[in-house]
């Protein structure tokens, strides 16, 4: 069993609630951090953890904190991004869900050290029922003086707001979030200036993923040596794995980063399996925007080595044969999926979400979308495949924001691995209609894997 | 046109949750608000109403409601299921439940049924890939989708449309 930090009492009865959280030692971050620590010390706590972004980039929080501007009479802000809409990834959800004070417990001591005294969550609006849950444990908090003025006699003032978004991934991009909390339209700003000197209402901001500030309160509770002890190398603490696709036990799992993507899909402990005895073809390991991987080189890496379940071994090998841990979306594909279908679903996904400031973007989504489609249904030309290899490489680096790239990458990563199932589809116009192109060889030389007794024959 | 004294209270105070002179925050909450309370969907009229209390150009509400995909701009039935059919959830069979509910009802996505009462929708990944496949209905979702359980969806909405009328 690894280690869990953030979860742990996650299942705790009651645990949503303020009275049991606190009597399960909820708040002991906010009393050590304000009594006894100043901002400054904190930050330096967090850069400690070697603490990185869970919402997708891998920053290091601690040097982002650091970057902060503080000019003076100037307010500044912490915004917390929940804005989740990546494909396969669900696990901020689960946190808010179920243990929503461990994120106003992080957001508290984050204000503090950032020096923000207002802070914002932005959910995604689907999301709609978590907001009453957010806003009671935010009443709850300030009910038992948590939040609001002079907070336990530090002086320091701190308030907490929900914005709710209204369906929009591109929102999640971090300064198209702070348009939407504007209330604008949600186009990403070109940057720099970066939010830490311009951000909410010009003021200097810093946006965390949900996961990122719920990590703050163990890395402040247990220091931040204590917190990099956990896991390898850069990858330091534990990380949130949202599963899903066809495996036994979709869910989301909180990983140290030590265990192999072996176990992470075979043991019961997590995904439990490929669902009904089917043997695993193909995996995208971190959210829809990275690399697909054939299942060769998900549980090894191209040198033979044992891949795993963190953010050095998940890039080994670069886009060529690698991925990257991204948002912790895990999504795993059976024998019998489609990987053009899945792609196409993909590239529908991208050009839906893409904001239209930047034509390659613009236009190379819904380029792609459709030849995608033609592929799928057996009207594709051969040449349609380098086509689409063409038109993903002049989207990606030459866009406005990163969403461009996370359109690009899923689509060369396809092409790269699964070229021969592109031209299956092209090959056998009818054919590929009634069936799917199968396992072929992408599983050698892993042998197929043994299903545990009762798994998958539910 | 209008909302009533209670609604407009919370108009205020979510602005009041906006530094000085930054009311046009509370365009998206207050959007949500006037959807849910004005029939489903932002009419002009509707979304005039929205500008005026904000102190907005009605242009900057308009560009703002047409930016996200949970403001309607066109009428939609009482009750709109949205169907999530992006990669995960199609890979547990989210095509089906879309084909089901045109077996059920005779709507394809975009669609509403000649009594008003069932909007479909596709949409695109809501946050539940591991629940799959699931809809939104409303505020919340219904996930581990089967046919049984569209069955059984649809007979609440018509039982709760019934006990409401
Ligand atoms: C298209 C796009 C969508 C994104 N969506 C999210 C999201 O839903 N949640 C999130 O935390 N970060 C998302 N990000 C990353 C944010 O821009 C930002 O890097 C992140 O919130 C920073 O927090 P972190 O350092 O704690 O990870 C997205 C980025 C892009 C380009
Ligand atoms: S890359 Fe796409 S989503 Fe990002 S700013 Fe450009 S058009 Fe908008
Ligand atoms: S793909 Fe359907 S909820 Fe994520």
């Amino acid at each position: 069993m690894g280690r869990k930090l953030l979860l742990e009492k996650a299942h705790i009865e009651g645990i949503r609630g303020y009275d049991v959280y606190r009597r399960e030692g909820g708040y002991r971050s906010v009393e050590k951090a304000l009594k006894t620590m100043s901002p400054d010390a904190i930050t330096e706590e967090v850069k400690k953890s070697g603490l990185r972004g869970r919402g997708g980039a891998g920053f290091p929080t601690g040097m982002k904190w650091s970057f902060l501007a503080k000019p003076e009479g100037i307010p500044r802000y912490l915004v917390v991004n929940a804005d989740e809409s990546e494909p396969g990834t669900f696990k901020d959800r689960y946190l808010m869900e179920f243990i929503p004070h461990l994120l106003i417990e992080g957001m508290i001591v984050s204000s503090f050290a950032l020096g923000s005294r207002v802070s914002y969550i932005y959910i995604r609006g689907e999301y709609a029922w978590i907001v009453g849950i957010l806003e009671q444990a935010i009443a709850e908090a300030k009910n038992n003086g948590w939040l609001g003025k002079n907070i336990l006699g530090s002086g320091f003032d701190c308030e907490i707001y929900v914005q709710r978004g209204a369906g929009a991934y591109i929102c999640g991009e971090e300064t198209a979030l702070l348009e939407s909390l504007e209330g604008k339209r949600g186009n990403p700003r070109i940057k720099p200036p970066f939010p830490a000197v311009k951000g909410l209402w010009d003021c200097p901001t810093v946006v965390n993923n949900v996961e990122t500030i719920a990590a703050v309160v163990p890395i402040i509770n247990e220091g931040g040596d204590a917190y990099s002890k956990i896991g390898v190398g850069r990858s330091t603490g534990t990380k949130l794995i949202s599963a899903c696709g066809n495996i036994n036990k979709p869910g989301v799992y909180e990983i140290d980063m030590t265990i192999s993507v072996e176990e992470f899909i075979y043991s019961d402990e997590y995904c439990g399996g490929i669902a009904r005895g089917k043997r695993l073809k193909a995996c995208i390991p971190g959210g829809s925007s990275v690399p697909i991987l054939p299942a060769n080189l998900l549980l090894k890496t191209a040198k033979g080595e044992t891949r795993y379940m963190n953010y050095e071994s998940l890039s080994d090998g670069g886009f060529a044969t690698g991925s990257m841990m991204g948002s912790g979306g895990f999504i795993v594909l059976d024998e019998d999926q489609c990987v053009v279908r899945h792609t196409y679903t993909l590239a529908r996904f991208y050009r839906h979400e893409s904001c239209g400031q930047c034509s390659p973007c613009r236009e190379g989504t819904g380029w792609m979308e459709k030849i995608l489609l033609n592929i799928e249904k057996g009207k594709g030309k051969m040449s349609d495949i380098n086509l689409l290899w063409d038109i993903q490489r002049k989207i990606e680096g030459n866009t406005i924001c990163p969403l461009g790239d996370a359109a690009a990458w899923p689509v060369a990563a396809a092409i790269r691995h699964f070229r021969d199932e592109f031209e299956w589809h092209v090959e056998n116009p009818e054919e590929c209609l009634r069936k799917n192109y199968g396992l072929a060889n992408y599983a050698r030389p892993i042998q197929p894997a043994p299903v545990g007794e009762g798994a998958g024959t539910a | 046109m209008k909302f009533t004294e209670q609604q407009l209270t919370e108009v205020g105070q979510i602005i009041a949750r906006y530094p000085e002179g930054r009311q046009k925050s509370a365009l998206l909450p207050v959007l949500h608000m006037a959807q849910q309370e004005f029939g489903g969907w932002l009419s002009a009229e509707t979304m005039d109403y929205v500008a005026s209390l904000l102190h907005l150009e009605p242009i900057e509400v308009y560009e703002v409601a047409t930016f996200y995909s949970m403001y309607n701009l066109k009428p939609v039935g009482k009750y709109l299921f949205e169907v999530c059919h992006t990669g995960p959830c199609m890979l547990n069979g989210s095509d089906d439940i879309v084909d089901y509910i045109y077996e059920k009802l005779g709507i394809r996505p975009g669609e509403t049924t000649a009594d008003g009462m069932f909007t479909l929708k596709t949409a695109e990944c809501l946050g539940a890939c591991g629940y799959a496949p699931m809809m939104q209905l409303g505020m919340h979702y219904r996930e581990h989708l089967t046919k049984e359980k569209v069955d059984s969806i649809i007979e609440e909405c018509r039982k709760n449309a019934a006990s409401v009328n």
